[in-house]
């Protein structure tokens, strides 16, 4: 182990590049000084007050604030997802249908990490439950926000075909599966570019933060290799999950395609 | 949109209804066909009440082919259980055989329009809502579409049609009603009191 503290000096001379971006800004007349600064001070603060309470956390070790922390990142993953749909279903459903499917995947597929491969003592330890949901929500909102938008995009695009399909007798599920396919394929993507890309052309933060803190490259490679499988299992499950759920609210008991509880769309 | 709309139509019978742009009247088809929710209160077909009928039932028995029909997979050919019928009745239509075989957006607005009549008439509805089903066509393949809807009446099922041609009507000897304001009325003196509820279609 070699691993090197930072100085708040060692920062401060860090900082000089962002007081450097501030005035090219100021220079070329970009305008975001202002900006740059306060995002400057944001990351500064956030990650000071995250680095509190991850060390209150690690210290209490206590399966109820353990949950807490857990249910509060799922819920901000939520609201990502809801906010990357550019088409999306009207109302609660919007954000509860990404939050509960990653609810879902993403407990599952920690307890799964935390209970056979890391088995740490106890078992929903922090240090290991929370970067490790942190990292699974983090890609699975990525694909869960591309495949619900797809979803309501293409059900919206292809109404005549479904409703075409709808009026020769078909179910709506069976009239929607063009739809949830593309859906699916497109949640799935951008797990499968990180895996292609790994290592070849990008470095993954994880595994370069462990060798950065002394860990054997060989070793910080099998974490990644297991965090990149966990996280392709979440986001497999979740997107499945939602999409055949907002494939339910897209329609109704009756068979019909329900554009209406699409936000936005106008009934003409 | 819809106040208080009643309509009987019985088998071997065709109904035309007419209507300004924006009158209601493909809604009114797909109201019947169950399409659109909070709409049309009953409907019953052969004595059969619609809200005591699986949705995808009710379609098979209610067929419905809107205005612009849409299209799910990239080959004409594949929208069809039973091919050779199908190529049976688009040369009957006029509609090249071959197009079964080339990608749906290769053929023309006509032929769509004629193949995807094919594609609703062979799945033997009881009833069979109609939008516009020859608004594309020249007047030799309009003529033939009309011969096989009287067919098809004649053989005993019920024909609702939405046309803007006034003429049609009177060629498919079909009662004609109006749409205006939400009400349908009837345009044929004699019959116009037999539109009682229950709604259509009364096969």
């Amino acid at each position: 182990m070699n691993f090197i503290p930072l100085d708040n000096r060692d920062l401060m001379l860090a900082a000089l590049l962002v007081i450097g971006n501030a005035l090219l800004s100021w220079r070329l007349r970009l305008g975001v000084e202002r900006q740059l600064a306060v995002a400057a001070v944001r990351t500064t603060v956030q990650l000071t007050l995250i680095g509190f309470v991850l060390k209150a956390l690690f210290d209490a070790v206590s399966p109820l604030w353990t949950s807490v922390a857990a249910l509060v990142m799922i819920a901000f993953a939520g609201r990502e997802v809801k906010a990357r749909q550019a088409t999306r279903l009207r109302g609660w459903w919007a954000y509860g249908l990404g939050g509960a499917s990653m609810l879902f995947a993403g407990t599952l597929v920690t307890i799964f990490a935390l209970t056979t491969q890391l088995q740490p003592h106890p078992w929903y330890h922090p240090r290991y439950s929370l970067p490790l949901l942190g990292m699974i929500l983090g890609n699975t909102m990525t694909g869960l926000g591309l495949a619900l938008g797809t979803l309501n995009q293409s059900a919206v695009q292809a109404q005549a075909a479904i409703e075409a399909q709808l009026a020769l007798g078909e179910t709506a599920f069976h009239s929607m599966q063009p739809q949830m396919r593309t859906a699916i394929r497109t949640g799935l993507i951008p797990i499968i570019n990180a895996m292609s890309a790994a290592g070849v052309v990008s470095l993954p933060g994880m595994m370069t933060g462990q060798i950065l803190s002394g860990i054997a490259p060989g070793e910080a490679v099998k974490y990644q290799v297991l965090i990149m499988f966990l996280i392709a299992g979440a986001t497999g499950l979740s997107v499945l999950l939602a999409v055949i759920a907002s494939t339910w609210r897209l329609s109704d008991d009756r068979h019909r395609l329900r554009l209406d509880r699409v936000h936005g769309w106008r009934d003409g | 949109m819809l106040d208080d709309v009643s309509l009987e139509v019985n088998a071997n019978e065709i109904v035309c209804v007419t209507g300004d742009s924006g009158a209601g009247k493909t809604v009114l088809l797909r109201a019947i066909a169950d399409l659109d929710p909070n709409q049309a209160e009953d409907v019953v077909c052969n004595g059969q009440h619609r809200s005591m009928v699986p949705a995808p039932e009710w379609r098979r028995m209610v067929g419905y082919l809107a205005a612009e029909p849409g299209w799910w997979h990239a080959r004409v050919g594949d929208h069809y259980d039973d091919i050779a019928a199908a190529r049976h009745l688009a040369v009957r239509l006029g509609v090249d055989p071959a197009a079964f075989d080339r990608p749906v957006a290769l053929a023309s607005t006509g032929e769509r329009q004629r193949l995807a009549l094919i594609r609703a008439l062979l799945r033997r509805p009881q009833a069979l809502l109609l939008d516009e089903p020859t608004s594309a066509l020249d007047t030799s393949s309009k003529t033939v579409v009309e011969a096989l809807l009287r067919e098809v009446s004649a053989a005993g099922t019920a024909i609702v049609l939405v046309s803007h041609d006034s003429g049609q009507a009177r060629r498919l000897g079909a009662r004609l009603f109006e749409l205006r304001d939400g009400r349908l009325s009837s345009c044929t003196q004699a019959t116009g009191a037999r539109a009682t509820r229950p709604e259509a279609p009364h096969a």
